[in-house]
């Protein structure tokens, strides 16, 4: 099986916003199973998971899923955005917004079909909400909504699921819980792609890294990608290429 | 041409008008609070036609300015005071708030307007021309009334100057120095209030917001500094009210209001095209000057390239012929655009055009070397910084110089005349 | 007050008064769910130069060219405040306030200059709406009703509401889940493929036809209140998303019959000698029900929130 193409796939991505890159010539293969990517602040790792999903405008690139560009495969594909900068008054139930993964499968009217409901039911009761269901969505705390989003990316039933910071400003319980979702979804097969601010928890809970600071700076299996030495220079490396650039050319450096 | 006395009244009442509104409107602008004039205008309405009532039923004069106004005046501030209420129940957003009072209250003004109609005495008669304002109905006095509150508003803002621009700049460091921030932002929505209560009647309330809006915005697109933005604004309002009442002297039946928002409305379109900053054509043009100056470059390395492959040595290559084609090839150019831009540079003497190849001349063979050892220099630098392997190094070297400041570029980019070798082999495409 | 009086006179501004508010009490949710009910009002505004061009071109206050003249100047003004947005750094408030004045003053000037002035549109009607001026001069029995030809002699500014208001209400069913997608998260609707970019124009063109069909109702400036106050009182009424949708919807219509009743028919049939603008008491009734379920709710809300409740299974398999 090891002819079969990564989860995710992306070549020589560069995106800017105005004159400012944020991501800068990455070129990655997500490995299968659960990926961190890791970076200090500003370092373009929601933004490179936006560029993937077409959310964001790329300079230039080219972002594979399962081999397929996304339009092809666009089911396979979950996402669960940064903790979501949505109306938390919005006269919606938790159910309401798990059952949205499902949208794309059904008809854009009538009531929600069976199997849609209690798939969304189901992802509900996998982040541990089952009995919230019919609450409204504000009435729900802080760990709680994180925990609705989750149940929402995981009803879209993704091979891949990308998350945006899921542990950003969450409660241990819900940590336990999102933790818990990630190694269901590896144990089944599923693959996982989270930008992670925390350090000190990545070895425990990933099985694979990526180093970014608007380039990639280290790639790989924990064990290995996961060095001292690399996370210094990611974390060091806060200047821009050019700024780099300009430093070894006073070094004299020429090739 | 004699002027009336009347009319000159009006027009520099209708000036200063502009002036005290280009100038809140510029705070309201950058405080956010734009439309809480349309809130207040609208809400006037219901005063204007109860003080009218009132007026009537004392037997007052009903065409004696002050009453009405005053009861514009309550009636703005409470709708104000009722978008805070409605917003505070943190169900309703600010802007639904305001769409809510806006067209509530000017809906019971309605109601009222037709209930005054069918009471003896007609004291309704000429409110409508508050609505959407009529200058050259207006006697001298009502202008001096206006122009007097216009004026006093102006006084306040020249005494509050510093508090206010502290306020709508950084509210949180201004609350940090000790600022009553909050203080100054009602100081702000009673300016409002002021500003559109004096403008009723050359403006009419429902267009005043545009003259609190839209000098402030074109004085925004022409300059980022606060005091020439104010004097902008200004000016912007005192030659759209004058030229409102003008309009209105010469032709009463097109609704002042009307004719000071279009005047408005031109200078703000002029500033958001030809602004030189921010202006839309500024933007286009430096956008595509950019472009050209990219693909200029383009073309001359490729030419140069496709030349230097051929055999020529570095800093010889002048002397042959290279398809156009080729050029497009290596570019990844469709054959049409690369015809163009031979065209535009055998146009600027750059390079010689026949038969479908080109030669570089003289002048296009310097051009072409600085921009090979431009490219070569950047492309040496990322591969130094162990940012990008060979293949990558020339595709990033294009976007970084050519999105490069200029004095940027002049670090990374000192005077050595030797021509570096290129990192890549050259010839068709990219290796 | 005959039954002819009520065919003639009253049938035909009540209709219009149904169908209007419930067509923008429909629509009114999605604006305030999206926080744009100022784009509702711009709209409302903007629509009025190409209400004029499409009248001076046909002559006929009912007419398709009105319709469309009326979308194209929506369209006009949604992306002029967009690029007027970002141009000049503005927050949406100014951009929009600096983009709709100057539509709507093109229009009130387009009036005069077209010789548009008409007994169907002038200023009055723009200010004040004209629903007393709708008469169905065949509605002389009940036999009119079920007659063709009679019904063929209603005011054909009524074809136009009705065509809209059923366009609307079927886009709006059809779109049913796309539309609360983009209400709630605009960004996840495009992840999962949605045009979002689609729809929210689709949002905007059918609050256009709305503000148009409205337009002959109660005028430009009352459509606000008509689009937004139904939508606002639910919003502080119920936290279901379909009780939200189609409580406005029946709220504005409720608004609409009962608003044209008090201002008119009731008081005549009480023997008060006093005739109100009809559209100024919709508008006004539209504010007072905003204010009442204000009031009710903040009664209702003395009660804190329930905090969280430390619910068995919340932390699932801890290991």
């Amino acid at each position: 099986m090891s002819a079969a193409p990564p989860p995710l796939s992306v070549r020589q991505l560069t995106v800017a916003y105005g004159e400012r890159p944020a991501v800068w010539d990455v070129s990655w293969d997500a490995p299968p199973g659960l990926t961190a990517i890791v970076g200090p602040n500003g370092a373009g790792k929601s933004t490179l998971l936006k560029a993937t999903l077409g959310l964001v405008p790329a300079l230039s690139g080219e972002v594979r899923f399962f081999g397929r560009p996304l339009a092809e495969v666009r089911d396979r594909v979950g996402y669960l955005p940064q903790r979501a900068s949505v109306d938390w008054d919005f006269p919606a139930t938790a159910l309401d917004v798990v059952a949205m993964a499902r949208y794309p499968r059904m008809r854009w009217w009538g009531p929600i079909p069976r199997r849609h409901r209690e798939a969304a039911r189901d992802a509900l009761a996998q982040v541990g909400l089952a009995d919230l269901a019919g609450r409204q969505i504000g009435m729900l705390s802080g760990g709680q909504q994180q925990r609705v989003f989750l149940a929402r990316a995981l009803a879209q039933d993704a091979d891949l699921v990308l998350m945006d910071e899921p542990f950003a400003a969450v409660d241990a319980a819900t940590e336990e819980a999102i933790v818990q979702v990630l190694r269901d979804l590896a144990a089944s097969g599923r693959h996982v792609v989270a930008v992670h601010h925390d350090l000190g928890t990545v070895p425990a809970y990933f099985g694979s890294v990526l180093l970014l600071n608007t380039r990639v700076f280290a790639a790989g299996p924990v064990a290995r990608a996961f060095s001292a030495a690399a996370i210094a220079q990611t974390y060091g490396a806060r200047l821009p290429v050019l700024e780099q650039a300009l430093l070894s050319g006073a070094e004299g450096g020429g090739g | 041409m004699l002027i009336p006395y009347n009319t000159l009244v009006v027009l520099l009442g209708c000036a200063l008008l502009g002036v005290a509104a280009g100038t809140v409107g510029t705070f309201a602008l950058l405080r956010g609070r734009a439309l809480v004039a349309d809130a207040i205008g609208h809400a006037a309405l219901p005063g204007v036609a109860l003080a009218a009532l009132v007026v009537g039923a004392v037997g007052a004069d009903p065409r004696s300015l002050p009453p009405l106004l005053a009861g514009a005046a309550l009636a703005g501030l409470l709708g104000v005071l009722a978008v805070q209420a409605l917003s505070r129940t943190g169900r309703i957003r600010e802007d639904a708030a305001i769409a809510v009072v806006l067209s509530a209250f000017y809906a019971a003004g309605v109601a009222l307007l037709s209930w005054l109609q069918t009471r003896p005495g007609a004291a309704q008669a000429g409110l409508s021309k508050f609505i959407l304002g009529q200058a050259a109905a207006m006697r001298a006095e009502d202008a001096i009334i206006a122009a007097a509150v216009a004026g006093a508003c102006l006084l306040v803002v020249l005494l509050a100057f510093q508090a206010l621009r502290a306020a709508s700049f950084d509210p949180d460091f201004a609350r940090v120095q000790g600022l009553a921030v909050g203080r100054v932002d009602l100081l702000l929505l009673g300016l409002l209030v002021v500003v559109c209560v004096a403008g009723l009647q050359a403006v009419g309330l429902i267009l005043v917001v545009a003259l609190l809006v839209l000098p402030a915005a074109t004085a925004r697109l022409l300059t980022h500094r606060l005091p020439r933005m104010l004097a902008i604004a200004a000016a912007v309002g005192a030659v759209a009210g004058a030229g409102g009442a003008m309009a209105s002297a010469w032709r009463p039946e097109v609704p002042t209001g009307a004719a000071v928002v279009l005047a408005a409305a031109a200078m703000f379109s002029l500033a958001l095209l030809f602004s030189p900053g921010r202006g839309l054509l500024a933007r286009g043009a430096i956008r595509l000057r950019r472009r050209l100056s990219a693909d200029t470059d383009h073309f001359l390395r490729a030419a140069w390239e496709a030349q230097e492959a051929a055999g020529a040595g570095p800093g010889t290559a002048g002397d042959r012929w290279a398809s156009i084609e080729s050029v497009a090839a290596t570019r990844g150019w469709t054959p049409g655009r690369a015809r163009r831009l031979a065209r535009w540079l055998a146009l600027r003497g750059l390079v010689a055009c026949a038969q479908g190849h080109v030669h570089l001349t003289p002048l296009g063979a310097t051009a072409a070397r600085r921009a090979v050892r431009a490219h070569r220099v950047v492309e040496h630098h990322l591969l130094a910084a162990g940012a990008a392997d060979i293949a990558s190094a020339d595709r990033l070297a294009d976007l970084v110089e050519h999105g490069l400041p200029a004095e940027m570029a002049a670090r990374l980019l000192p005077e050595p005349s030797a021509l570096p070798d290129s990192p890549h082999a050259l010839g068709k495409g990219t290796p | 007050m005959t039954l002819q009086d009520l065919l003639m006179l009253d049938l035909p501004p009540l209709l219009a008064a149904l169908l209007a508010g419930g067509t923008c009490g429909l629509l009114g949710s999605f604006l305030v769910l999206r926080r744009e009910s100022l784009v509702g009002d711009a709209l409302a505004h903007a629509v009025l130069p190409g209400i004029i061009l499409g009248f001076a071109v046909t002559g006929v206050a009912s007419g398709l060219p009105m319709l469309a003249g009326a979308m194209l100047a929506g369209l006009a003004a949604v992306g002029l405040i967009a690029v007027v947005q970002k141009a000049a750094r503005l927050d949406p408030g100014a951009a929009i306030g600096a983009v709709f004045t100057t539509f709507f003053a093109v229009g009130l000037v387009l009036i005069e200059v077209t010789g548009a002035r008409s007994v169907d549109l002038d200023l009055d009607c723009v200010l004040f709406g004209q629903l007393e001026t709708l008469v169905w001069t065949e509605g002389r029995s009940l036999a009119a009703l079920v007659d063709p030809a009679a019904l063929a002699a209603l005011p054909r500014q009524l074809g136009l509401m009705a065509g809209v208001a059923v366009a609307v209400g079927l886009t709006v069913a059809a779109l049913w889940r796309p539309l609360k997608l983009i209400c709630f998260d605009p960004g996840y609707a495009a992840a999962l493929g949605l045009p979002s970019r689609g729809l929210e124009i689709g949002l905007a063109m059918m609050v256009a036809a709305a503000a148009v069909a409205a337009f002959q109702a109660v005028g430009s400036i009352l459509v606000v209140a008509m689009l937004v106050c139904p939508a606002a009182a639910l919003r502080l009424m119920t936290d279901d998303y379909r009780t939200q949708v189609l409580g406005g919807a029946a709220l504005g219509a409720a608004l609409g019959g009962v608003g044209y009743a008090l201002a008119g028919p009731v008081p005549a049939a009480l023997g008060i000698g006093v005739a109100l603008n009809a559209a100024g008491v919709i508008g006004t009734l539209g504010g007072l029900a905003v204010a009442a379920a204000a009031l009710a709710r903040r009664r209702a809300s003395v009660t804190p929130r329930p905090a969280e409740p430390a619910l068995p299974g919340s932390a699932p398999g801890s290991a």
